[in-house]
């Protein structure tokens, strides 16, 4: 299991806060295509995703019990 | 408070340029970002910010550890707020003290271009007639959308 959060436009667009997923082993490009799946009016456009609060690569490997944070634009300041 | 946090209660920037005096430090310099209410034509009503915290603190934390390794004998604190803000009100504030004033302008602003760069922060605007995320720079109000 991993924990996935959305924030901003996600997490209205999502309808949820965070969620859990069975993408243990699965890459974070996978997880995109996962996501898109469930929510098919979600706009991923130019979201990055953080493995464990750091910015992950679409190669990365999530493992059991990782966070992974869907990240729309910041616009913080 | 800690050198780099996210909070929710009205920010006192004097706490963070005291944090960074030092007796070596012969300048600091204080930026603080304020709500704005007309952005090219558009009022805002107020603004309502979201972070995820852990990560931004760390983010915000990474942006003080550059700013001391490119501009040696700095020192930086920076706290933003979230949650609803007032027009007028401090989202964020920037402290940096080095022994000479040169070097905490150039510091200070390179935090603030790399905050909006990279730290889990976002900005919803709400207007008279509407609300928006901002972050997609396409759909920013300046840039002719309607909103």
């Amino acid at each position: 299991m991993i924990t996935i959060f959305y924030f901003a436009g996600l997490r209205e667009a999502a309808g949820k806060p965070q969620e859990q997923a069975e993408l243990a082993g699965r890459t974070v490009n996978e997880l995109l295509e996962w996501v898109r799946n469930q929510y098919p009016n979600l706009s991923l456009d130019a979201v990055r995703v953080a493995v464990n609060e750091e910015y992950a690569l679409p190669e990365d490997v999530l493992q059991a019990g990782d966070t992974a944070a869907l990240i729309p634009p910041v616009s913080g300041g | 408070m800690k050198a780099y946090e996210i909070v929710t209660e009205p920010i006192n920037p004097q706490l963070y340029a005291d944090y960074v005096l030092r007796p070596e430090a012969g300048a600091v310099t204080l930026f603080t970002g304020h709500v704005r209410e007309w952005t090219r034509g558009i009022r805002t009503l107020y603004l309502a910010y979201e972070a995820y915290i852990p990560m931004a603190e760390k983010m915000l934390a990474k942006i003080g550890t550059e700013i001391e390794e490119k501009w040696p004998g700095t020192k930086t604190a920076i706290a933003h707020r979230i949650g609803e803000l007032k027009i007028g009100e401090i989202a964020v504030v920037i402290a940096v003290s080095s022994p000479h004033r040169r070097d905490a302008y150039e510091a200070n602003e390179h935090a603030i271009e790399r905050i909006k760069e990279l730290v889990p922060i976002w900005k919803k605007e709400i207007w008279e007639n509407g609300t928006e995320w901002i972050g997609d720079q396409r759909r920013k109000p300046e840039e002719g959308e309607t909103p």
